[in-house]
């Protein structure tokens, strides 16, 4: 959408309404502190005015650089009016949702202050303007100059803290409010960031170097930026759906295989872990096993899973395959459900499940205990937090490893065309197998951590669909969703599918409703997720492809 | 029917390559291909025509194991060829789609590496260690399938998606990734398909060149010239059987041929199925797992 004006004009608007955004947080929007984040300071900018700030900065600096101010145009190879035109979406859209929630949940548009009302027309002015300056999109982008080794790699490592603070802030926030104004910035500002090619520019360095070190060092600063344990305990139920969506996007990514059940395999290794955890729930009364010894015991175990419940279905295609595979999820609640002693033999404690598992035990260190690491007090969720990283770090490595060699190519052949990949001498069933076992034993080896972080095992945590995940819906919504084949997708779907019901909880009865909507508008306007593959990025450098279809490429290559 | 004698090339074995004999597929109440003998020797060119919906296709599926014929036997290099794709590849017969099957989303390269599936061993485990050996092998898959794409004409391409290839390109393509898996024996399902003259020249080059290094190539085509330019041998299927096989020239001149493309004028044409290979009939007569 382009708006018509002279050119002097629109920069003249974009201009004022990028110095008055600026501007606007550090005024009062609202009288009382009743609102959350305390907006009633002149000079210190509070709640989801900080949301304001950030977005407002980004739009000045693409601003910057799509009136051509030497050295920052460099931030924007791509092009910087359409990044503009994002950013100022979202200091519109955050602005506007702040303001507006002041006006609702305190009980009528007296309740905004004027500094409120200033930013509610500065953002209008900024996001008229870019849309009225002339689109300068490269045509085809500038190849990117290599930087010497340690600046790219600190530039990576800046750009992961950046994200982690981003997630942080989304995690740490309180109130549906400020979750609300904040997930439309991070949305749009992650568009602008990637039509400016600054996205782009970051994953070629980012495959340069390999640095998931850097990304995994981001991701262990978060629990020193933590006090209490009231978020941690969040990001460790985002990690545990993150680490099980990653292992299922094996299968479904890869190979191509529409798995309904694969939350089964979840419970299995859970289960596994809570039999021989010691716990006086437990069938099996023994002194808890060692961590490690548990965790190879739930991959093996959920491995075995795999295995039986692959053997028979995967030689059917499609939806049959996604039909047994439903089946057989269910089953698995089912079975450990009557596995109590009455309706069948005594194993699982039926629907109470195993309670009261003790804390995983590992080389000597408790993970219940708090710990002091660099004079940072780490509780409980902090020290799974680690372990965690360390669960995902794995299957990361194993994910990547795996997808690029012989057997990742014969995945992916197979999920593009079978019947060429039997032609090539693939064993399809074979390879299949394959992966499905992979999937459910590193989804077994996520289980056993979640059944000690949560300290149960009950079947109700392992159904087909809940409200809350993991469940296999939200699994697979969650790989969908965030870009199937890819690393960084059902990492990001994961977070945005745990944290939207969590901070909603109003929404509780209209979830699986609103749940099924996004799904259906995800699907017609963008099938390829949030983080689109590297198909997508291919296309792009591609040279046959024209400029125009460049465009489109890119413009779909966003969020 | 009897066979015509085997031009065997020289200097090379007493047995034939390829030696299908009476091989006989039927789907339902159709028999699409029925006790068709053929033999291919080493190093020659063999061309297989006949008009729309003669069984062609249906017979490379069971020499490939896409499909497990009803009835005869194939042998290849002196031994009885399973009807199992994964067998059949490794014994050293590739083959390329009528309608082009490439993996549309793995880059050119990647598509000629999967091609070396069979020449190549590494498991899951050492794909995660990454051992000495595990990289020589990826090294010589890439280095290998680098060759390959410069042979048909594709070097420098190899960085795309398959599927932004020309159509042209993406026929080359489709040899290159069959050539990757060390073939003796190359199976080209209408390899010059909806190409313009250039091209097919090209493609005619190109066939050449495989006869060149030692592979022997059977090629079902529709342009004569090309066939007359090409081939050693030509055979004639008709409804499923074969009608003669002989020198391109005679079977050219062959009466019953152009009657079997034209129509007697006293009979109604040979039932002409223009669909895809498959996509339109019974999934329970494939096999690809
Ligand atoms: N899987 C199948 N199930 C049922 N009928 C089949 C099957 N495959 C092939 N046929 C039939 O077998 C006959 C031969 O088909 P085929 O594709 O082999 O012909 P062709 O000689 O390759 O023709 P074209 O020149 O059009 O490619 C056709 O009548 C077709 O409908
Ligand atoms: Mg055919």
């Amino acid at each position: 959408m382009t708006i018509k004006m002279s050119s002097r004009v629109a920069q003249a608007l974009t201009a004022t309404g990028a110095a008055l955004t600026l501007a606007s947080p550090f005024l009062a929007w609202t009288w009382t502190a009743a609102y959350p984040g305390n907006l009633t300071l002149n000079g210190y900018p509070g709640g989801s005015q900080v949301v304001t700030l950030v977005t407002g900065l980004l739009a000045t600096m693409f601003a910057a650089a799509a009136f051509g101010v030497p050295g920052v145009r460099r931030l924007a190879p791509a092009g910087a009016v359409r990044a503009l035109r994002a950013a100022s979406l979202a200091a519109l859209t955050t602005t506007w949702v702040t303001v507006a929630a002041i006006a609702i949940t305190l009980g009528g548009a007296v309740n905004v202050e004027p500094g409120g009302w200033l930013a509610a027309v500065a953002v209008l002015l900024l996001a008229t303007g870019a849309h009225a300056l002339a689109d300068d999109t490269a045509e085809s982008p500038p190849k990117g100059v290599r930087l010497p080794w340690a600046v790219e790699v600190a530039l990576i490592t800046v750009v992961f803290l950046a994200a982690m603070f981003v997630l942080t802030y989304g995690i740490t926030t309180d109130s549906a409010e400020d979750f609300l104004a904040f997930l439309p910035a991070a949305g749009f500002g992650a568009r602008a960031l990637s039509v400016a090619g600054v996205t782009r520019r970051i994953s070629e360095i980012n495959a340069r170097h390999r640095v998931a070190v850097a990304a995994l060092a981001s991701a262990l600063v978060f629990p020193f930026t933590q006090t209490g344990d009231q978020y941690t305990a969040i990001a460790d139920n985002i990690l545990v759906f993150a680490a099980v969506a990653l292992g299922l996007n094996i299968v479904v990514g890869l190979v191509g295989l529409l798995d309904l059940g694969y939350v089964a395999f979840l419970g299995t290794g859970a289960y596994s872990a809570a039999l021989v955890s010691g716990s006086t729930f437990s069938t099996f009364h023994i002194a808890p096993w060692p961590f490690w010894a548990t965790a190879l015991l739930g991959m093996g175990v959920s491995l075995l899973a795999g295995l039986i419940i692959g053997a028979p279905t995967l030689r059917l295609h499609g939806d049959y395959l996604a039909i047994v595979t439903l089946g057989f999820g269910e089953i698995f609640r089912i079975t450990v459900n009557n596995l109590d002693g009455t309706s069948g033999p005594s194993l699982t404690n039926g629907p109470n499940g195993i309670n009261a598992i003790p804390d995983i035990e590992l080389f000597g260190f408790d993970f219940g205990a708090p710990h002091t690491i660099l004079g940072v007090s780490f509780g409980r969720f902090a020290n799974y937090y680690l372990l965690l990283l360390a669960v995902i770090a794995v299957i990361v490595f194993v994910y990547a490893r795996a997808g690029d060699s012989r057997v990742g190519r014969a995945w992916i052949a197979l999920r593009e065309d079978e019947k060429a990949a039997t032609a090539m001498g693939i064993e399809g069933f074979r390879f299949k197998l394959l992966a499905f076992g992979l999937g459910a034993s590193l989804a077994g080896l996520a289980g056993t951590v979640m059944a000690h972080l949560q300290t149960n095992a009950v079947p109700d945590n392992y159904k087909f669909a809940d409200t809350a995940p993991p469940n296999s819906a939200f699994l697979l919504a969650a790989v969908v969703l965030g870009g199937m084949g890819t690393i960084s997708g059902p990492l990001v779907g994961a977070a945005l599918l745990y944290l939207i019901p969590a901070k909603f909880e109003f929404f509780n009865r209209y979830q699986m409703m609103l749940f099924g909507l996004a799904l259906i508008v995800m699907m017609r306007f963008r099938p390829e997720g949030l983080v689109p593959d590297r198909k997508h990025q291919l296309e792009f450098h591609d040279e046959q492809v024209s400029g125009a279809e460049a465009r489109q490429v890119a413009a779909e290559a966003t969020v | 029917m009897s066979t015509p004698p085997v031009l065997e090339a020289p200097g090379t074995g007493t047995s034939p390559l390829l030696e299908a004999r009476r091989v006989t597929m039927r789907f339902g109440g159709l028999t699409a291909v029925d006790g068709v003998d053929l033999t291919v020797g080493r190093g020659q060119i063999v061309g297989l025509i006949g008009p729309n919906g003669a069984g062609k296709t249906t017979f490379f599926n069971c020499l490939t194991g896409l499909y497990v014929p009803t009835d005869g036997e194939v042998r290849f290099d002196g031994a009885a060829l399973p009807p199992r794709p994964a067998k059949v590849t490794r014994a050293g017969v590739a083959r390329t789609f009528q309608n082009i099957r490439l993996f549309a989303n793995m880059t050119v390269l990647e598509n000629v590496i999967v091609g070396r599936h069979t020449r190549t061993t590494a498991g899951l485990l050492s794909a995660i260690g990454r051992g000495p050996r595990y990289r020589r092998e990826e090294r010589e898959s890439h280095s290998r399938a680098g060759e390959l794409l410069e042979f048909v004409g594709l070097g420098g391409q190899g960085n795309q998606l398959a599927r932004n290839l020309s159509y042209g390109a993406q026929r080359r393509l489709e040899i290159a990734r069959a050539l990757a898996s060390e073939p003796k024996l190359l199976l080209l399902d209408e390899p010059t398909a909806g190409m313009n003259p250039q091209e097919t020249r090209e493609t005619e080059e190109l066939v050449h060149a495989v006869r060149d290094q030692g592979i022997a190539v059977l090629v079902i085509e529709h342009d004569m010239r090309f066939i007359m330019n090409l081939c050693d041998r030509v055979a004639v299927l008709v409804q499923g059987s074969k009608l003669i096989e002989g020198a391109p020239g005679d079977v050219q001149a062959d009466e019953r041929v152009v009657e079997a493309y034209l129509g007697a004028p006293d009979d109604e044409p040979p039932p002409l199925d223009e669909g895809d290979e498959a996509a339109t009939r019974d999934p329970n007569q494939e096999r690809t797992a």
